[in-house]
Formats: C-alpha cells, sequence, structure tokens
C-alpha cells in the first residue's frame, strides 16, 4: 500500500465503478489482501499463521453462533442442553467439537504466530503497535477461552472458574470484594455463568475490532521477513495475490487436515473427561487443571510456594502469570539490536532454541502435571529463566553480540546477487 | 475554534478577554463536568448490577441442627452454595488441638478463638480450601483426614489439624470459621 511501485485497482464494469464511487470496499480488498499489497517475495510458511488466525476466529463465530441457538447459560439446565447439543441436535456433535477443537487450534496456530515473531524479532520497529495489538488479542483470546470452558458447566468448568476467579482473592483487601463482585456471588453460579455465556459471546467481536487494527497497523510498514532486511525495490516484492492468496491456501489446507483428523478421530483427546460430569460445587475432581493451552502460565502461577518478604506466596504467583505476558509489552524496547532476523543473530539463536523454547516446554509439562515433586522445583527453575530471558538476557545479547553479514538486499539472499541493485536501476526507496 | 494563543487581533479580543480567558471556556467547562457527572452517574449502575443480586444475598444465611452430631462425626452443610463444616470434635481431638504451641503455626489461633464460647467442641468452618478453594476431605466417614487428624486438601496437599488450622502445604490460612451464633443450645445460624 505504502510502495510507490503497488498497483492501482481498477473498475472495469459499472457495478464495480459505482461501487467504487459510492464506497471503495472492492479498492480496499484489493489493497489490503489483493494484487494491489506488494510482500516480500521470500516470506516462509511462519507467515502463514497470521491468516491461518483469522480463519479460526471466524470459524470459532460461526460454530460459536449455532451452539448459542441450542444451548441455554443457566446453571439449571447448562449442562443439559450442552448434552443436548450432542445427541438430539443434528450435527450438534459436530458444531460442538468443532468449536472447543477450534479453540484449541486457535491457540496452536496463534501460539506458532507469537513464536515466529519472537524468533524474527517481528515485534521491532516499525512494527512495535502490530506487536502491541497482538498481545492485546492474546489476552482477549485467552479471557474468551477461559469464559467458553465454563459454559458446559461441568465439574471442570466449575472448578477451574473458581480456582480462576480466587486468584483475584490473593489481591490484598479487595481481593475478595473483586472476586465476589465478578462472579456475582460467593461462589461460581448461575450469575457467573450468565455473565460468562454474555461475555463469551462479545468478546470475539471485540477480538474481530482488534484484528483489523492489527492488520491495518501491518499495512503501514507491511510484512517482515525471514531475512529481517527490509523491502528496497520492486524486485523484493511481489504481490499479495496471486501469491500469498495461494500459499495461505496451501497451508489452510493442511491446516483443515489436522484439524479435521482431530475433531473426528479423536474429539476429547484435549478435554477432560471430568467435565461430563454435571457441576458439583461440594465435591471438587482429583486433579483439576486448566485447558492445555493454559499450562506455561498455570505452571508459573503455581511455582511459588513461599512467601517473598511480606508478599504472600499466592499473590506472587498471580503476579507472576499476569506479569509473564505483560512482560512482552515492553519486548520491543527491550530488545536493543537493530538485526531482526535470528538466523543473522548467532547468540541470540542458542538463547531462544536451547533457553526460551526448552524453558516453555518445561513449564507447559509442568502446567498439567499435578502440583508435586519435582514439577515444582522444575517450575521454578523455569519460571526463574523465562523472566531472565526476557528482562536480563535479551537486553544484554543485543548489546554484546556481533550479528552476521546481512544481505544487501532480499532479492539478494533469494537470488545471490541483486542485479538491478548492483546496476544502480529500479532503486527507488520505499517509503 | 478560535486561537488561543496568537496576538490580540480585534477578531480575537472578541472571544478571549484582554487576560486570555475566553468567556465561552466556563461553558465548556460546565458543559465536560456535566456530561463527567452524568458518565459516572451512568457508570454506577453499570458496575453495581454485577455484584450478588438481592436473591443471591438472600440465600446468605442459613440455620442448621446440630443436635444429631455426635462426637467425632462432621456433617457437610451448604451456605452461601459452598461447603460448610460442622464438626463435633472427641475430647482427644480437643486436648491434641491445645496441646500446639500455638505461636509455632502458620495463622496463629487457638482452638477456643475459633469456637463459640461454651461450644469448645463444635467446629463450625467453610469447607473451602484457603489455598485455591478445592473442598478438603475428612468431613465423610472414611476419607483421608491428613497428618494432624483434621482436613486434608487433595488438590495440592494442604493439611489441617483438629482445629481446621493449616499445618502442612501450599494453603496461607486456617479453614475460615463463618460468622455464626447459637440461637439455642442445639441450633445454630450461619452468616
Ligand atoms: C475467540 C473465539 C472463541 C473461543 C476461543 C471460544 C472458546 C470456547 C471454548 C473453549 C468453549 C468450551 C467448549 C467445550 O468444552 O464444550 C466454548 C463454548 C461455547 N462457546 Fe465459544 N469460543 C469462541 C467464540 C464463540 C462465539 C463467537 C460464540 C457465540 C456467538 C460462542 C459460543 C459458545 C457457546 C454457546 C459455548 C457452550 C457450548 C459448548 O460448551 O460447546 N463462542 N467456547
Ligand atoms: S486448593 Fe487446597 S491445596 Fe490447593
Amino acid at each position: 500500500m505504502s510502495f510507490p511501485w503497488a498497483s492501482q485497482y481498477e473498475p472495469k464494469n459499472g457495478l464495480t465503478k459505482f461501487l467504487d464511487e459510492k464506497l471503495p470496499l472492492p479498492r480496499l480488498v484489493y489493497g489490503a489482501i489483493g494484487a494491489g499489497y506488494p510482500v516480500p517475495r521470500n516470506l516462509s510458511y511462519m507467515w502463514n499463521f497470521g491468516v491461518l488466525a483469522g480463519f479460526c476466529l471466524v470459524l470459532q463465530i460461526v460454530t460459536g453462533v449455532v451452539l448459542a441457538m441450542h444451548y441455554a447459560p443457566n446453571a439449571l439446565v447448562a449442562f443439559g442442553t450442552t448434552e443436548h447439543i450432542m445427541r438430539d441436535v443434528n450435527w450438534g456433535w459436530m458444531m460442538r467439537y468443532a468449536h472447543a477443537n477450534g479453540a484449541s487450534f486457535f491457540f496452536i496456530v496463534v501460539y506458532l504466530h507469537i513464536f515466529r515473531g519472537f524468533f524474527y524479532s517481528s515485534y521491532k520497529a516499525p512494527r512495535e503497535m502490530i506487536w502491541l495489538l497482538g498481545v492485546v488479542i492474546f489476552l482477549l483470546m485467552m479471557a474468551t477461552a477461559f469464559m467458553g470452558y465454563v459454559l458446559p458447566w461441568g465439574q471442570m468448568s466449575f472448578w477451574g472458574a473458581k480456582v480462576i476467579t480466587g486468584l483475584f482473592g490473593a489481591i490484598p483487601v479487595v481481593g475478595e470484594p473483586i472476586q465476589v463482585w465478578l462472579l456475582g456471588g460467593f461462589a461460581p453460579d448461575n450469575a457467573a455463568l450468565n455473565r460468562f455465556f454474555s461475555l463469551h459471546f462479545l468478546l470475539p467481536f471485540v477480538i474481530a475490532g482488534v484484528v483489523i487494527l492489527h492488520i491495518w497497523a501491518l499495512h503501514i510498514p507491511g510484512s517482515s521477513n525471514p531475512t529481517g532486511v527490509e523491502i528496497k525495490t520492486e524486485a523484493d516484492t511481489v504481490p499479495f495475490h496471486p501469491y500469498y492468496t495461494a500459499k495461505d491456501g496451501f497451508g489452510l489446507g493442511v491446516f483443515l487436515l489436522l484439524y479435521c483428523a482431530m475433531l473426528f478421530f479423536l474429539p476429547n483427546y484435549l478435554g477432560h473427561p471430568d467435565n461430563y460430569i454435571e457441576a458439583n460445587p461440594l465435591s471438587t475432581p482429583a486433579h483439576i487443571v486448566p485447558e492445555w493451552y493454559f499450562w506455561p502460565f498455570y505452571a508459573i502461577l503455581r511455582a511459588f510456594t513461599v512467601d517473598f518478604f511480606f508478599i504472600p506466596a499466592k499473590l506472587m504467583g498471580v503476579l507472576a502469570m499476569f506479569a509473564a505476558i505483560l512482560v512482552w509489552f515492553f519486548l520491543p524496547w527491550l530488545d536493543k539490536s537493530p538485526v531482526r532476523s535470528g538466523h543473522y543473530r548467532p547468540m541470540f539463536r542458542k538463547f531462544f532454541w536451547f533457553g526460551l523454547i526448552p524453558t516453555m516446554a518445561v513449564l507447559f509439562y509442568c502446567g498439567g502435571a499435578p502440583a508435586e515433586e519435582p514439577f515444582v522445583m522444575l517450575s521454578q527453575l523455569a519460571t526463574a529463566y523465562y523472566f531472565l530471558h526476557f528482562l536480563v538476557i535479551l537486553p544484554l545479547v543485543s548489546s554484546i553480540e556481533k550479528p552476521e553479514p546481512l544481505p544487501y538486499s532480499i532479492t539478494e539472499a533469494v537470488l545471490g546477487s541483486d542485479k538491478k541493485a548492483v546496476l544502480g536501476e529500479n532503486t527507488t526507496p520505499a517509503v | 475554534m478560535a486561537d488561543t494563543t496568537g496576538t490580540a487581533t480585534p477578531e480575537t479580543l472578541a472571544s478571549h478577554g484582554e487576560d486570555g480567558v475566553r468567556r465561552r471556556d466556563f461553558i465548556n467547562i460546565a458543559a465536560v463536568s456535566f456530561a463527567g457527572v452524568g458518565a459516572v452517574a451512568v457508570v454506577l449502575p453499570l458496575v453495581s448490577q454485577m455484584a450478588p443480586s438481592a436473591d443471591v444475598l438472600a440465600e446468605s444465611s442459613t440455620e442448621i441442627d446440630v443436635s444429631s452430631i455426635e462426637a467425632g462425626q462432621a456433617i457437610k452443610a451448604v451456605f452461601r452454595k459452598q461447603p460448610l463444616f460442622v464438626r463435633r470434635l472427641t475430647p482427644a481431638e480437643i486436648a491434641e488441638a491445645d496441646s500446639v504451641a500455638v505461636s509455632s503455626l502458620r495463622d496463629p489461633e487457638t482452638l477456643a478463638e475459633r469456637t463459640k464460647e461454651g461450644h469448645l467442641d463444635m467446629l463450625v468452618t467453610m469447607g473451602v480450601c484457603t489455598h485455591l478453594g478445592c473442598v478438603p476431605l475428612g468431613a465423610a466417614e472414611g476419607e483421608n483426614r491428613g497428618e494432624f487428624g483434621g482436613y486434608f486438601c487433595p488438590c495440592h496437599g494442604s493439611h489441617y489439624d483438629t482445629a481446621a488450622r493449616i499445618r502442612k502445604g501450599p494453603a496461607p490460612a486456617n479453614l475460615v470459621v463463618p460468622d455464626y451464633e447459637f440461637t439455642s443450645d442445639t441450633v445454630i445460624r450461619v452468616g
């Protein structure tokens, strides 16, 4: 959009001419995801996950609206209507499995999207705003998924709601009133279920709004790419359509294969059997765990077992869990290296693959394991490294590391040489 | 809007006084304040509708007849939709609770402070673990009562003693004793 060589939309017939004058929507689409949007020619499959996440959001909204036609958010009947969807509603079982597994796949896609950002430092200037909006989307997704999981009103729904809203009880003085206010009662009950439904219906549309801002912010500098070298000339780009519509289309096919395999052959693999037992406020399941996508953060929450000076352990856990995500907001300013791509940052790369990734794996595993040794100790070590990585290692590495030489341009990286650059042709700098 | 900083021309003087204050400033401030008060007035009900409604609060006191509980037995009742444990302690359990040095406890309280005068054997507590809110075991016959013979929370392994005080595990505090009173010798009203 901001590149001078971007091809311009030209309405061809009466209808499109009419539209272009009254409401230039086709022009917007053409410039945003059509032939009018020049994109780096070297994007790898790691750049597929944004489009896939958008697809997941639509999938969740469509299946969710369908579920909402058959579901009733009342503590007396919620569990029953969920079973009614599973047994009586035509294709109800498929809609529910599609929605529940859709949430999991949404998180898989978004986690890969975020880790792409970590490795290629997509958060760096000029793309800070895209990143910040992305973190907001992730927080909204977590809230949405948490409240959605309460809706079937099974044992895990109930006790998950209890434990998570109980976290607010850790805040000194105001914590308990806040918890009672959030639940509209002293424990999760009808009031809580009903408001969770209302918000669970609303938030995805808020997410859609923030996604629009996210993409708007993206279209100002355009996509980054695996070299992290900015676009210099037209030779560095190809139009989004047909090149990336095709590549994203292929990615979507692979995604759908995996998703359908899960949906039709292992629909309950990621769920918990306890959630097929109706909520019972008087009996706790033996092992309460959140959905898998919350495990790393749940592990951080439980890693704090002793009081820290005057701060009680429980509050420390809550603060650390929120801080673990909030620290992402500061990433653009913590990592000061001018080089974006991890491919040219030898030291950063080592800390990424041998530090951050194993740490996340350990946190992930421990979050799903019972709170016993050795998992508690492992969570503690991993939590310590997690914060060390973002707050100490990244700033330090960016000041002492000697990056490897960067290619002159994307074209040189792809073709081995950038003839046009050498000949001094077509070197109008991108604006 | 008129330029508020530039030099005085006949035109700007009309709207700015000599001192740079515009006559319209007052109306601006008045309008914004009024709208602000209005906004607060709208937010208040929006916030307050989330708090427990009248019917939820109406359920918030419960009467329990404790006469049928034998020494060494406990019952599970429901208070504010949460489990409530009512236990009649045996003399041995009372002695055990009293033998602990209170200062050595994580949440120091004596059994007498946790019960009503003249009813040292009636231990009324919430059945809600103070860690993350699970229901501890030990109220029903045959359940694991933990290393200290009171209650045991299986979620993350919190052990409570015969006075339902936290002794081991991650929970920060003793099982909560709700507000209650004996309305007669055998009936308590909780809440
Ligand atoms: C960001 C997008 C969304 C996410 C991540 C999400 C996530 C979830 C999750 C994890 C569940 C629990 C599934 C289960 O265990 O059964 C759920 C249930 C539900 N969701 Fe969503 N959801 C999203 C969007 C929506 C939308 C837009 C609607 C309605 C317009 C909706 C309506 C429902 C309903 C009615 C249920 C209860 C039925 C059931 O449990 O299957 N969801 N959602
Ligand atoms: S909730 Fe009881 S030990 Fe954690």
